[in-house]
């Protein structure tokens, strides 16, 4: 097996998000911390491997990758028979419907929740301020999702049906974040979509991911 | 039994999804929602999609929503036929395609479609003037883009390599509206930009769809 390399940050919710594919599929690998605060990623060595700037960045022999999305996906693909399914395996229609929840964790969920999360966590990191209005705005925005994937769960246990996919893996870093702040109300308050959040929080390969934020 | 795509030509998503079906040369029905009578956020269109958007995609019993998933299960399903759109021969090179797709997604679109949003939807809802400040600051973020694709660019003919696929399909519709603005100079400035636009526009299966692409922009 190639050694894998992947370039980034355990508190990047991007980087969590290959990591956490990762490790579902029980795949060794070398995480390479990038220093953000001095700017490395929008510089050589690592902006040429990333052009537009950011982490992560995942290496497997000669084939370079960025876009953690993309990166999952291609760890789904190339190591399928490896370690949990992260594909709904069979029929073409589930690997449809995966596509789907897929895009609209993408284009749904994360445009709304990633400015959430900036704002609740994020700049305090910065040494910037929450704006409450932003927040407010925001999370009025975020229930409408929220209550679609209510509706959703109450039909199949996982997003994409009855098994866990890459479509509930990409939101374990956002959710994350969001559940340490007030804005876990939000999902607290829907028992289905609180429901799934467990489930898919307990897998032991996340559990590994928040493991390294500690060390 | 042929797809039945729901929407109309004139949304850049739903024209996403036709591009795909063109140049998989797959028949297809085209089933009109008026959202100008805002039929998508009726019940019946909800349950087909919850988010209350074209384009929907149906295929026997199978029901797909999100432009994006369903060029993928069309380019999936007829891999065999037409335009090879995801290089699914090649591990890697699918992943490259993969790769640039998100690109599109998290890089270009939410920046063209601001800017497409205050130029030519907000004129036709009618209530208020375009955001100027919104603009500028899309237009800062899309140049910043378009000069990661111009090096690219001249690397590789198309985005993911040197074939078409869903990774340049995907710009297609909202590059054609945004050519319509008086920002166009930030496509036409950057030779290979410039170069692989003409390209896109001018394969037949645009040649089909872009007389659906009708909503004028307001010129500023």
């Amino acid at each position: 097996m190639a050694g894998i390399k992947v370039h980034g940050v355990p508190i990047s919710t991007t980087t969590m998000r290959v990591l956490t594919a990762l490790y579902e599929k029980g795949l060794d690998f070398e995480l390479i911390p990038v220093d953000m605060k001095g700017g490395a990623h929008k510089q050589e060595p690592l902006i040429s491997l990333n052009p537009f700037g950011q982490i992560p960045v995942l290496i497997d022999g000669d084939l370079t990758l960025f876009e953690s999305r993309a990166v999952t996906e291609y760890i789904a693909e190339e190591y399928n028979d490896k370690g949990e399914k992260l594909l709904c395996q069979g029929c073409k229609k589930l690997k449809a419907i995966t596509k789907v929840w897929l895009q609209v964790e993408g284009q749904q969920f994360d445009p709304i929740a990633s400015k959430l999360a900036f704002e609740r966590v994020f700049k305090g990191m910065l040494g910037m301020t929450t704006d409450p209005a932003a927040v407010e705005d925001l999370e009025a925005k975020l229930v409408k999702v929220l209550d679609i994937y209510e509706a959703r769960l109450s039909k199949s246990p996982f997003l994409a049906g009855d098994c866990f996919t890459l479509a509930d893996l990409h939101h374990l870093p956002i959710i994350y974040y969001l559940m340490g702040t007030d804005s876990k109300k939000l999902f607290q308050s829907r028992p289905k979509v609180s429901e799934w959040i467990k489930k898919i929080t307990a897998r032991p390969a996340w559990v590994k991911v928040l493991h390294l934020q500690k060390q | 039994m042929a797809m039945k795509v729901y929407g109309d030509g004139m949304s850049a998503c739903v024209a996403r999804v036709l591009l795909c079906l063109h140049e998989k040369e797959t028949e297809f029905e085209l089933v009109p929602v008026d959202l100008f009578a805002c039929h998508h956020k009726l019940p019946s269109f909800l349950s087909m999609n919850p988010f209350g958007q074209v384009p929907v995609l149906q295929d026997d019993d199978l029901t797909l929503f999100e432009s994006r998933a369903i060029t993928a299960y069309i380019a999936d399903k007829h891999k065999d036929k037409g335009t090879d759109l995801t290089r699914h021969a090649d591990a890697k090179e699918t992943a490259i395609v993969k790769l640039w797709s998100e690109v599109e997604s998290h890089h270009f679109n939410p920046a063209v479609s601001a800017v497409i949003h205050q130029l030519i939807v907000v004129p036709l809802q009618g209530e208020k003037s375009p955001d100027a400040a919104i603009v500028e600051e899309n237009l800062e973020k899309l140049g910043k883009v378009l000069d990661v694709y111009e090096e690219r660019l001249g690397k590789t003919k198309y985005l993911a390599g040197d074939s078409y696929t869903l990774a340049d399909l995907h710009h297609v519709p909202y590059i054609y509206y945004f050519m319509k603005t008086s920002h166009a100079g930030l496509v036409n400035d950057r030779p290979n930009v410039k170069a692989w636009w003409e390209d896109l526009c001018s394969r037949p299966a645009f040649l089909k769809v872009s007389p659906g692409l009708t909503i004028a922009p307001v010129t500023n």
